[in-house]
C-alpha cells in the first residue's frame, strides 16, 4: 500500500510540471502589456519598467522563467502580483469560499442525487424512474448559467428566500443557493450513474443468492446490493470535487462569489500570469490528490482491487 | 512444425472470425431492430434533422432578416407578428433563434469530429504499439485531464482573443479548436482501452500469424470492432460541446456579438430576465433541445448495443 | 467433533408426513417477454422425501433450473409467472403463502447451491461474514457466535486452515473451494431440502468427484432430501436414488437411477445415455441425438421431442403423450415407451 501510494506520488510529479508548464506557456502568450495603464496616462517611466520586467522575470526565455517559477514553487513560494501582492495570501482567501462551495454541491450531489438514484433503480420502468430520468435530462440539458440566473432571480429576488449577492466573507447559508446549482449537472450524473449500477447488479447472480438466503428485501437491496452499486459512484463523486473547484467560475460569476474561479479570470484579464499559474497549479494538485484517494478508496470498498 | 502450427491457428481463427462476424451482425441487426422502436431515438433524430436544416439554410424557416434591428420595437413582447418577440435592440428573436442555430451546431459538429478523429488516431497508436509511446500518450492525457476544462477554454481563447475585425469563421474555429485541444484526451483514453479489449481477440492474433501489415490490421480488424465506445461518446460530447459554446459565450469569450448564436442570445438577455423572458427562454429552449437530442441519441444507441440492459 | 456437525433437530411448524418433504403438482411457469410467451414449464410433478436425492436431468433449457428456481421462490416475476400448480413443503403450498413466510423457509427449510460460486457469492463481503449473516438474520445470533458457527461450517465441508481464512473474500478462494463454501452456507441452517443447481459444472473433473461425494455424505448425514440439478448423466450415478428427465418443461421419464441406466423407457433418455462414452463400448462410436432443443415460444405439437426422435410416428405429431406408469416406480410420456424398453 505504501508502495503503491509513493509510486502515485511519485507519478504526479510529471503531470503537476506538465500542465503547470502548458498554462504557464499560455499565460506567457497571453498578448498585451501588464504595464498599460500602470502609471496613468503617460508611459511608465525607463527605469520603472526596468525594474519592474526584472523583478518578474519578463525579460527571460520561457524555458528560464518557468525554471525560475517552479524553483520558487518548491519553496512554497507562489510569487507576487504585478500589484505586488502575495498570491498565496490571496489563494488561500478565495479557496476557503470556492471549496465551501464545492462541498455544499458535493453533499447535495451525494443525497439527493444517490437517493433520486436508488429510488429509480430499484423501481425500474416504474412512475418514479421516469421522472427521475426525465428530470436528470432536463438538468443535463439546460447549462449552469441558464440554471443559476433563473434560480437567482426565482429563489433570490422573487421569493426572497436567498441572497442575491453574496458578501465578501460568505458564511455557509450564502453560499447554499450557488452550491445547490454548481452541484445541479453532477447531481443528475450521480443519480444516473446510481440508477444504472443499481438496476443492473440488482440481477447478478450474488443477489439471487442474497434472496436465497432468506434474506429480507430491505436487506437484499441496502446491504448486497447497494455496496457494490455505490463503489463507482463514490469514485465518481469523489473525481468530481476537483471538477467542481474549476467549475465554480461560472456561478461563482453569476451569484457575485469571490472564489478561484472569478479570481482567475480576473488575473487572465489583468495579464497577471504568476496569479493565474499559481490558482490553476492549486487546483491541479487538488485534482490529482482527490483522485489517489478516490483510487486508495476503490481499493478499500471492493476487496477484489489490490494496491500492492 | 512453425508453418504447420501457423495453419492450424489461422484455421481455428477463421472459423473463429466467422463465428465473431456472425454474432457482430446479428447483434447489429438487433441492435437496429430496438432502436427503431424506441421512441426516444425516433424523437432525437427528427430534432436533429430539423436542427441541421435550420443550420443549413435557416431561410426555409424565416423570412425575417436577423440583423435588421427596429430599435422602436425594442423588447416588445410575442405577438402573432413576431413569435418570439423582439430583444433589446429590437432584433427578432425568432429569427435570430433560428439563425443562431448555425453557430451551435457548427461548433458542436466540427469539435466532435475533430477531439474523435485526434482521440481515435492516438487512443489506437498508443494501444497497438504500446512500450514508450503508450506511457508518454497516457502521460500527456493526464496532463490535460488535471487542468479544469473551462479555465483551459478561458486561457485558451484570451491567448487567442477575439477583435472586433474578426471574422465570423475565424472566431468559431478558434472556439473548436479550443474544445478540441481540451476534448481529445478523454476519447483517446477510451479508444485505447477498446482497443486492449480487442487486441488480445483470436481473429487479431490470427491476422498478425498471417502477417497481415499493421495498418490492415487495424482497419479491418481493429477498429470496426472497438469504434462503439468511441461513437456513442462522441455523439453525447456533441450535445456537451454545444453548452460548452454557450458556456464561453456568457463569460464573454466564446462567439461574440455580431455574430448570431444561442449561447450570445442567452447570456445577453441575461440581465433582461425578469423584464422581457422572452428574449431568454427561446434561445434557451432551442439550446437545450439540441443538447437534449444528442445526449438521448447517444444513450439510445448505448443502450441498444448494450446486451446487458435488457 | 461428531456431535457437534451432527444435526440439531429444530423445532419447526413444519413436520414432513410420513417422510414426504416437497410435492411439486402440475407446475407451469411461463416467461413474458417482448417478443412473447416462452413457456419454459408445462406441467410438472415430483416429489422428494426424507433421505432422498433426485436428480433432474436435461439440456438446457429443458427448464430444470427454472423449476429449482419456481421452488426456491427466486424467479423474477416479471417476466416470469406461474399461471399453476403448487408447491407444497410438509403440505404447505409455498406458491400462496404470504412472502414473508415464504422467506423465513429459504435457509432453515429448504435451500440452493448454485453453479457460478464465484459469482454468486458477494464480492465485497468476506466468505464468513457471508455464512454467519444466516445465523444473524435467521437465528439472531451475535456477531462472534455467528462466526464461530461459519468457522465451524467451513471445518465441515473441508476447507483447511477454516479459522484463518474466514475473514477472507471470495475471489481469494479456488473454484472448488468458493463451492464448498456455497456449500457450508446452504447447509448452515439445517435445511430439510437442499437444491444444487448445476453444483460442478464450473470446476475441474477432478474437484467435481470431490464436491459431489461432500454433498452426497452431508446428504446422508442430515438426512436431507436433495433435488440435484444436472446435464450430466455421468455425475448423478452414484447419488442420485430417482432420476427425472426433462424435456422442453416436462418431465419425459422418472424411474429409480438403476432402472433407468439398465433400460431407459423413453427415446430421449436412450439418446442421453448412448451419448456418454463407455469404458465397456470402446470403439464404437458415439451417437449424439440429432437436432436442437425446441424453442418455448412454438413448442412442435404432439409430443415436443418428436422432430428429432428416431420413433417417431403420425401419433406422435398429433397428440401428447401423459407422463404413465410404464413399471413399478418408473414413468415415461412416450407414445412407444413399452417398445424403447423392449428394445
Amino acid at each position: 500500500m505504501t508502495k503503491y501510494i509513493v509510486r502515485r506520488l511519485l507519478q504526479m510529479i510529471p503531470v503537476i510540471i506538465g500542465s503547470t508548464f502548458l498554462i504557464f506557456a499560455m499565460v506567457f502568450a497571453l498578448p498585451g502589456n501588464p504595464l498599460a495603464g500602470k502609471c496613468g496616462e503617460r508611459p511608465c517611466p525607463p527605469a520603472f519598467v526596468e525594474k519592474f520586467r526584472a523583478d518578474h522575470n519578463l525579460d527571460d526565455p520561457l524555458p528560464i522563467r518557468y525554471v525560475k517559477y517552479l524553483g520558487d514553487l518548491a519553496h512554497g513560494n507562489f510569487g507576487t502580483t504585478f500589484q505586488g501582492l502575495n498570491v498565496l495570501d490571496e489563494l488561500q482567501k478565495r479557496y476557503l469560499i470556492t471549496v465551501k462551495l464545492a462541498v455544499i454541491a458535493l453533499l447535495f450531489e451525494a443525497i439527493i442525487g444517490v437517493l433520486a438514484g436508488v429510488l429509480a433503480g430499484i423501481r425500474k420502468g416504474k412512475f418514479i424512474d421516469n421522472l427521475v430520468l426525465v428530470s436528470t435530462l432536463v438538468v443535463i440539458s439546460i447549462p449552469t448559467f441558464v440554471i443559476g440566473s433563473l434560480a437567482q432571480t426565482i429563489f433570490g429576488v422573487k421569493l426572497g428566500w436567498f441572497p442575491v449577492t453574496t458578501p465578501s466573507k460568505p458564511g455557509w447559508y450564502d453560499l447554499l443557493l450557488p452550491g445547490l446549482v454548481l452541484g445541479s449537472l453532477s447531481l443528475a450524473y450521480a443519480a444516473r450513474l446510481t440508477r444504472t449500477n443499481l438496476a443492473e447488479n440488482l440481477r447478478a447472480d450474488y443477489v439471487r443468492t442474497a434472496v436465497a438466503k432468506g434474506l429480507s428485501r430491505p436487506r437484499v437491496i441496502g446491504v448486497h446490493t447497494l455496496r457494490n452499486s455505490l463503489i463507482p459512484v463514490v469514485t465518481f463523486l469523489g473525481a468530481d470535487f476537483g471538477g467542481l473547484l474549476g467549475g465554480a467560475i461560472i456561478t461563482e460569476r453569476i451569484f457575485n462569489i469571490r472564489g478561484v474561479g472569478g479570481y482567475i479570470f480576473q488575473s487572465i484579464n489583468s495579464r497577471d500570469g504568476t496569479a493565474v499559474v499559481g490558482a490553476v497549479t492549486m487546483l491541479v494538485i487538488v485534482y490529482l490528490f482527490m483522485n489517489l484517494l478516490v483510487d486508495i478508496l476503490y481499493g478499500v470498498l471492493d476487496p477484489r482491487i489490490s494496491h500492492d | 512444425m512453425t508453418d504447420q502450427t501457423g495453419i492450424i491457428v489461422a484455421e481455428g481463427a477463421v472459423a473463429q472470425e466467422a463465428d465473431n462476424v456472425g454474432q457482430a451482425q446479428s447483434l447489429t441487426q438487433e441492435a437496429w431492430r430496438e432502436l427503431r422502436r424506441n421512441p426516444l431515438f425516433i424523437i432525437s433524430l427528427i430534432l436533429i434533422a430539423i436542427f441541421l436544416v435550420m443550420a443549413v439554410f435557416p431561410g426555409l424557416f424565416t423570412n425575417t432578416d436577423p440583423a435588421k434591428a427596429t430599435l422602436k420595437l425594442s423588447a416588445t413582447p410575442p405577438s402573432a407578428d413576431q413569435w418570439f418577440g423582439r430583444d433589446l435592440q429590437g432584433y427578432d428573436v425568432y429569427a435570430r433563434t433560428i439563425y443562431g442555430a448555425r453557430a451551435s451546431i457548427v461548433v458542436g459538429v466540427m469539435a466532435t469530429l475533430c477531439t474523435s478523429l485526434l482521440g481515435v488516431i492516438i487512443g489506437t497508436l498508443a494501444a497497438f504499439y504500446g512500450g514508450i509511446l503508450d506511457t508518454l500518450v497516457m502521460r500527456l492525457t493526464d496532463v490535460f485531464f488535471a487542468i479544469p476544462f473551462l479555465l483551459g477554454g478561458i486561457l485558451f481563447m484570451s491567448t487567442f482573443p477575439n477583435t472586433v475585425n474578426s471574422g465570423y469563421w475565424s472566431v468559431v474555429s478558434k472556439v473548436v479548436l479550443a474544445l478540441s485541444i481540451l476534448g481529445w484526451p478523454s476519447i483517446a483514453r477510451l479508444m485505447r482501452g477498446a482497443v486492449l479489449q480487442v487486441k488480445p481477440n483470436d481473429y487479431v492474433q490470427a491476422a498478425r500469424a498471417l502477417g497481415a501489415s499493421p495498418w490492415r490490421i487495424v482497419r479491418s480488424h481493429i477498429l470496426p470492432n472497438a469504434m462503439a465506445p468511441v461513437m456513442v461518446v462522441s455523439m453525447i460530447n456533441l450535445g456537451a460541446f454545444i453548452a460548452a459554446e454557450a458556456s464561453l459565450s456568457f463569460l464573454g469569450i466564446g462567439l461574440v456579438s455580431p455574430a448570431i448564436s444561442w449561447g450570445v442570445a442567452i447570456s445577453d438577455s441575461l440581465s433582461l430576465i425578469r423584464t422581457a423572458p422572452w428574449i431568454l427562454i427561446f434561445p434557451s429552449i432551442f439550446l437545450s433541445l439540441a443538447v437534449l437530442a444528442f445526449i438521448m441519441l447517444g444513450d439510445a444507441v448505448r443502450d441498444a448495443f448494450d446486451p446487458k440492459g435488457r | 467433533m461428531a456431535t457437534a456437525t451432527a444435526p440439531t433437530a429444530h423445532t419447526s411448524e413444519y413436520q414432513p408426513q410420513d417422510g414426504l418433504l416437497l410435492e411439486v403438482e402440475d407446475l407451469h411457469v411461463e416467461f413474458h417477454t417482448r417478443y412473447g410467451v416462452a413457456k419454459a414449464i408445462n406441467g410438472v410433478n415430483f416429489s422428494v422425501r426424507q433421505g432422498e436425492c433426485l436428480a433432474i436431468l436435461g439440456e438446457s433449457g429443458s427448464g430444470k433450473s427454472v423449476t429449482a428456481q419456481a421452488i426456491m421462490g427466486i424467479l423474477d416475476m416479471p417476466p416470469a409467472k406461474i399461471p399453476q400448480g403448487s408447491v407444497k413443503y410438509c403440505g404447505h403450498d409455498l406458491l400462496t403463502m404470504p412472502e414473508d413466510r415464504r422467506r423465513k423457509t429459504r435457509g432453515p427449510e429448504i435451500s440452493m447451491i448454485f453453479q457460478d460460486a464465484l459469482s454468486s457469492l458477494n464480492p465485497t463481503f468476506p466468505v464468513g461474514w457471508q455464512i454467519a449473516e444466516m445465523f444473524r438474520e435467521h437465528r439472531g445470533m451475535n456477531k462472534s457466535d455467528a462466526y464461530a458457527q461459519a468457522v465451524r461450517l467451513m471445518e465441515r465441508v473441508s476447507i483447511p486452515a477454516a479459522k484463518q481464512r474466514v475473514k477472507a473474500y471470495p475471489h481469494q478462494f479456488s473454484g472448488g473451494m468458493r463451492q464448498r463454501i456455497m456449500i457450508a452456507m446452504a447447509i448452515s441452517l439445517d435445511p430439510a431440502v437442499l437444491i444444487a443447481d448445476e453444483p460442478t459444472t464450473a470446476l475441474d473433473v477432478t474437484v467435481q468427484a470431490q464436491i459431489m461425494s461432500l454433498l452426497q455424505e452431508l446428504q446422508q448425514e442430515r438426512h436431507m432430501g436433495l433435488i440435484l440439478i444436472t446435464h450430466d448423466l455421468g455425475v448423478v450415478a452414484d447419488v442420485a436414488d430417482r432420476i427425472a428427465v426433462m424435456y422442453a418443461g416436462r418431465i419425459v421419464e422418472q424411474a429409480d437411477v438403476r432402472d433407468i441406466y439398465a433400460k431407459p423407457a423413453h427415446p430421449y433418455t436412450k439418446g442421453l445415455l448412448d451419448s456418454i462414452p463407455r469404458l465397456d463400448l470402446k470403439g464404437q462410436e458415439l451417437s449424439a441425438i440429432g437436432g436442437l432443443p425446441p424453442n418455448l415460444m412454438h413448442i412442435p405439437p404432439g409430443c415436443a421431442f418428436n422432430p428429432r426422435c428416431t420413433m417417431a410416428q403420425d401419433i406422435c405429431r398429433r397428440d401428447r403423450p401423459e407422463l404413465v406408469e410404464v413399471g413399478p416406480h418408473r414413468k415415461a410420456a412416450c407414445h412407444f415407451s413399452e417398445e424403447v424398453l423392449n428394445a
